[in-house]
């Protein structure tokens, strides 16, 4: 079952998603090619083969420097036809998503998204994604080959295996279509800190908080853990934190790695927000509050205490 | 010292929500017959008028290009209406001749039913009078009901503005001459936001009010034109839609636990469960909005409801699937309007009061009111004729007090106004009434408004919800689909600073937990502040019975239900 | 310029939403409401329109007949026409079917701009448009912050992971709009009340020139097995301790679970 990963990268480094996704392909058998597709980038190849590849491919060319999709699925298309590959894996990202779907139309491949999870069953690659809102977990498959799958984001940890894989490079045959789309200017990591849509860590306050000014716990924490900043509905409503940062029925739907409750009572506006984030930790003086029927963690006290505490042995912990 | 929530009246003026028209003529929009409300009131005036305009060429010919418009502050029809409902079928073989009743929007014929009493832990079944008899009846949902008539009306020709509300009536000479649509896209303060669109006039020969229970310009229409010298009274229902494991076999209506008695508490009502369809059932609590104990939620009294061993039975591994809360006009004939019409307009259905309590039906004349309505229009539609002249409408008031809406209404009149003297009393008072036809009591029972009965804070307590057959506020109100913006203006009218027996009352009373106590305004601490979280309203109307005032918000904003 | 602007129907949001017990795909027959995000698309279309002074903005949707409701609420916005693709066949596509039938209805209008919204309240995973983009061979610019379209090409400012890029493409191309681009406009009342007048075309598979083999299950790749319960949040662990002591076993949780 030959199984070619898409590994995205940035300023020089594989992105972790990928490598995650290819550590997870190796767990799943021992074909497993990565892709390296931009410009300047056959030095990637040793880590990538560190982590679960036993091929690397390396698609080299000023036609590729830019983050750009549709070139991808030029090179990709042709990769996976002349090689055979029977599944073709990415982990999800702006540019992965467009690549993945663009490959799908061009070979007519299915493509399945949002999985948080990939299996063999009778030594076929089955997926799971959730659905109706994180409630339930579709168990999908494809019906033929190709198979593309798109990885939710921080699904799979990267592992180091060790093992060198054999490098080749690939022919790079671009069409005309595809470069029609130019990057006139490209972007940077930005210095403020996540979004909250694309933060791995979210920390939000709520009303327990007891006014504006307490906000300030809830910065300093998720400064700490170098996550995003989120409010409630009440707190927004109430002039405390602005509407960008509301999370819930009629804000913004978050699924991080790690969301931490401040003050908050837990109601379902607010949980369909971010009940699909992966651990929750709740702290709220109320043991009854309906947050602790969707937290991991139920932490029942008086957050004013708990969280600058809590602030501080983070920073110890990280050495910071 | 007794405390009225009348005693703290909401900054409400019906005066502000009446007009000229004011936008210029290129820009008015112009119709035929306005109908404001898509539910069963106003669709089928909306249907009957379209048959009417489609054997009369002519006419139809000289209301322009909208002969028809139908005016829905909700999504779409039946987004916002709720009822039980069982379902006399007779206005609909009335409006659809030849229709067979496969083809109506019901769910089921009802079978068999049972009246109940029920204790804490029992219930006693009871002989059902016969008001409340529903054989040949059908158990429905009003807004599926609500959204086929929408598709009739719209097949016939009307047009359907949804999502659109009647904020100001539009009167010029003495005359209602349309409406004026509400702004969208103000924000919290008023300010224009940068998709503000404003609300625009439509002008029409003839509007007909159809909104339901406490209908804004229906309001301001009876205020402005002095036609309700009688006080309404309303009750509450909150309801709940259940998918079931079982089919229930049975229409039933419950009375007494959890409600009591005494006559203190002032707390009439009772329930009902109904199969809709073999895989669900719809039940709601109704209590009247004249009971007196402040600690009293008709939401938390529905989910006591559901822990009785009776009900559990029913519910016994289901799970819930929709909510709903709407108020009802339940003074019946003692409480209609002086006259129905005015001069450019008439008001028909639940808006007029035309609800008969005793049998819980209301639908059905809300049909046949709509029917009339649309043929009195039609009427002073005809060449030579305007919806002005003296005495133009007074056919509509003449067809309904000749139609069998009125006699059924007059004949238990004393019903329901009997049980203000407490359960035992009302009962006696009722059965008086029910075996002498009306006849007696002799003398009209007198109604007292809801917002003038003295309210006092009791010790009513709901159990915890544990989130599988019991819920919270806020968790029903997320099912009801509701969505309102945020940051738009408040569209509650109450004063916002009162006693805390009266903020209380509203408190427990608010089904969608609009109402929070806020900190203590006075230092004796008995008079606290008031908070609104507008955006959680279901626009149930209760407010408005209780001492304050509910405005139509933005169009659309407001719940989606549709099994209710 | 000429617009076209894809647009889906959705479930409610928040009414319980089921899954077809035998298909397992999402239960449609139930009438949903315009997709929010599109809303964002025909603002944008319309936008785009009046600073070229004249043109089309044309609504394009793919579903069941009931999904016409969404597609006069586009007509009810500003849309100037509204093209239904709709036929029994295309029931349980999957985005290779779902891409190829879109892809074919859009070649007939032949837009200078073909708009996306950037995802759906259902299950879109963000990718119809890339894939549609493909079939068309046209370029394809997506998570859309701001555009401006002149002199036969676009501008646009995409939002990434890493901040903002800045793509330039020939007309004609496809971009979908993340919500941050613009504030939908509400419909007028003469708009809601115009809507039923606009052109409004249904068209089938037969007029795309497709078999039932390109459309529905059959031109499907992928399927759904089955479901099941997502793994219990229930197990979760409680603490109940003044603050120092809490914030101990937290970092103590977060550090067992790699959190930290």
């Amino acid at each position: 079952m030959p199984t070619l990963v898409y590994v995205e990268h940035h300023e020089g480094e594989p992105v972790k998603g990928s490598l995650g996704v290819l550590g997870k392909a190796a767990q799943l058998g021992d074909d497993v090619a990565a892709v390296l597709l931009g410009s300047g980038v056959e030095n990637m190849a040793e880590t990538v083969g560190r982590h679960g590849a036993s091929r690397v491919l390396v698609a080299d060319d000023p036609a590729l420097e830019t983050p750009l999709p549709q070139p991808r699925v030029d090179v990709l298309a042709k990769l996976v036809e002349s090689e055979g590959f029977d599944n073709v894996l990415f982990g999800a990202s702006v540019l992965a998503a467009d690549v993945a779907a663009g490959l799908a139309a061009r070979l007519d491949a299915g493509l399945n998204w949002d999985l948080v999870d990939l299996e063999l069953q009778d030594g076929k690659l089955v997926g799971k994604r959730p659905a109706l809102g994180d409630s339930v977990i579709a168990e999908v498959g494809w019906k033929s080959e190709p198979r593309l799958a798109l990885v939710r984001s921080g699904t799979f940890e990267p592992s180091e295996s060790g093992g060198r894989a054999e490098v080749t490079k690939v022919p790079v045959e671009i069409q005309d279509f595809s470069k029609q789309a130019v990057m006139v200017e490209q972007a940077h990591e930005e210095s403020q800190g996540p979004s909250i849509e694309d933060a791995g860590v979210i920390v939000a306050g709520g009303r327990g908080l007891g006014q504006a000014e307490n906000f300030s716990l809830v910065e300093d924490l998720a400064k700490a853990l170098g996550g995003a900043v989120a409010a409630t509905r009440a707190v927004v409503d109430a002039g405390w934190y602005p509407y960008a940062t509301q999370v819930g029925q009629t804000g913004k739907t978050v699924s991080p790695k790690l969301y931490i409750a401040c003050g908050i009572s837990g109601a379902i506006q607010h949980k369909v927000g971010m009940q699909g984030s992966g651990t929750v930790v709740a702290i709220n003086k109320d043991p009854n509050a309906p947050i602790f029927e969707y937290s991991d963690l139920a932490v029942v006290g008086d957050v004013h205490e708990i969280v600058p505490k809590l602030t501080q042995l983070v920073k110890e912990r990280k050495g910071s | 010292m007794s405390v009225r929530p009348a005693d703290f009246p909401p900054p409400f003026d019906p005066a502000e929500f009446v007009a000229e028209p004011s936008d210029p003529p290129d820009e008015r929009i112009d119709v035929g017959v306005l109908v404001v409300g898509g539910g069963p009131a106003g669709l089928s005036a909306a249907i009957r008028l379209n048959q009417l305009l489609e054997e009369s060429p002519a006419v139809r010919d000289r209301l322009g290009e909208i002969p028809v418009a139908v005016v829905e502050k909700g999504r779409a029809p039946g987004a916002h209406l709720l009822s039980g409902a069982v379902v006399n079928p007779r206005a609909f073989r009335q409006l659809f001749p030849g229709m067979q009743s496969e083809d109506m929007p019901f769910r089921s014929r009802v079978e068999r039913e049972g009246l109940y009493y029920l204790t804490p832990k029992r219930s006693i079944r009871l002989p059902a009078p016969p008001p409340m008899w529903n054989h040949g009846n059908f158990v429905a949902s009003i807004s599926e009901i609500g959204a086929w008539l929408g598709e009739r009306a719209e097949e016939g020709g009307a047009t359907l503005v949804p999502e659109t509300a009647a904020r100001k009536l539009l009167v010029s000479g003495g005359r209602v001459v349309g409406i004026r649509t509400g702004d969208r896209g103000r924000g919290r303060n008023g300010e224009e936001l940068p998709n503000f669109e404003p609300g625009s006039d439509i002008t029409a020969r003839v509007t007909i009010l159809a909104e339901g229970t406490q209908g804004h310009l229906t309001g301001v229409a009876l205020d402005r034109f002095g036609l309700q010298s009688r006080p309404q009274v309303w009750a509450l229902g909150v309801k709940e839609v259940w998918e079931v494991r079982k089919p229930l076999d049975r229409v039933i209506h419950t009375m007494g636990w959890p409600l009591r008695g005494a006559k203190k508490f002032r707390e009439f009502g009772g329930s009902f469960i109904y199969p809709l369809g073999e895989e669900h059932v719809a039940l709601g609590m109704v209590v009247g909005l004249d009971y007196a104990d402040a600690t009293l939620s008709v939401h938390d009294l529905l989910q006591e409801l559901k822990l009785h061993p009776f009900v559990r039975a029913i519910l016994d591994g289901g799970k819930r699937v929709a909510w709903g809360a709407k108020t009802i006009p339940e003074g019946g004939f003692l409480a209609l309007p002086d006259r129905f019409h005015f001069p450019g307009g008439m008001i028909a259905g639940d808006g007029a009061g035309l609800v008969n309590v005793p049998a819980l039906k209301g639908i059905h004349y809300a049909m046949h009111s709509g029917m009339l309505a649309a043929e009195s229009a039609f009427e002073v539609l005809a060449p030579g004729r305007t919806a002005w002249e003296p005495g133009a409408l007074e056919s509509y008031d003449q067809a309904l007090k000749e139609s069998y809406v009125w006699r059924d209404l007059e004949r238990v009149r004393n019903m329901r106004p009997a049980f203000q003297y407490g359960f035992t009393r009302g009962a006696m008072l009722a059965g008086m009434a029910l075996n002498t036809l009306g006849k007696l009591p002799p003398r009209d029972l007198k109604l007292e408004p809801d917002a003038q009965v003295p309210v006092f804070v009791g010790d009513h307590s709901a159990p915890a919800p544990d989130g599988q057959l019991t819920f919270d506020k806020l968790s029903s109100v997320y099912l009801s689909g509701n969505k309102t913006r945020d940051d738009a203006p408040s569209h509650l009218r109450v004063d916002r600073k009162v006693r805390r027996e009266v903020a209380e009352t509203w408190v427990h009373m608010c089904p969608a937990q609009v109402y929070e106590l806020g900190g203590e305004a006075s230092p004796a601490g008995n008079v606290v502040d008031v908070e609104v979280t507008a955006s959680n309203c279901v626009q149930c109307g209760a407010i408005t019975a209780k001492g304050g005032r509910l405005t139509p918000p933005e169009g659309g904003d407001g719940p989606e239900y549709r099994l209710m | 310029m000429k617009v076209a602007v894809c647009v889906k129907e959705v479930p409610d949001t928040s009414a319980p939403k089921r899954l077809d017990p035998q298909t397992f795909r999402l239960d449609r027959s139930v009438a949903g409401t315009l997709n929010e995000f599109d809303t964002h698309a025909i603002e944008e279309g319309l936008q785009l329109k009046d600073k070229g002074g004249e043109g089309e903005v044309v609504a394009v949707l793919m579903g069941p007949e009931r999904a016409a409701d969404s597609l006069r609420k586009a007509l009810a916005i500003g849309a100037d026409r509204a093209v239904h693709v709709s036929d029994e066949g295309l029931a349980g596509s999957d985005l290779v079917a779902t891409s190829k039938a879109l892809a074919k209805a859009l070649e007939r209008e032949g837009a200078d701009v073909v708009l996306f919204g950037q995802q759906a309240g259902d299950s879109d995973g963000a990718v119809l448009w890339a894939a549609v983009a493909d079939r068309l061979q046209l370029p394809v610019v997506s998570q859309a912050a701001s555009l401006e379209v002149g002199d036969g090409k676009v501008k646009v400012k995409r939002q990434t992971e890493y901040g903002y890029d800045v793509i330039e493409a020939p007309t004609p191309c496809v971009i979908a709009v993340s919500d941050a681009i613009n504030e939908p406009r509400y419909p007028s009342l003469k708009g809601i009340m115009g809507a039923k007048k606009k052109p409004h075309e249904t068209v089938a598979l037969s007029d795309l020139g497709l078999g039932p083999d390109d459309a529905g299950e059959a031109g499907s790749r992928t399927e759904v097995h089955g479901l099941s319960e997502p793994p219990a949040r229930g197990s979760s662990e409680r603490i109940e301790d003044d603050g120092p002591a809490a914030a101990e076993k937290i970092v103590e949780y977060l550090s067992t679970h790699k959190l930290l």
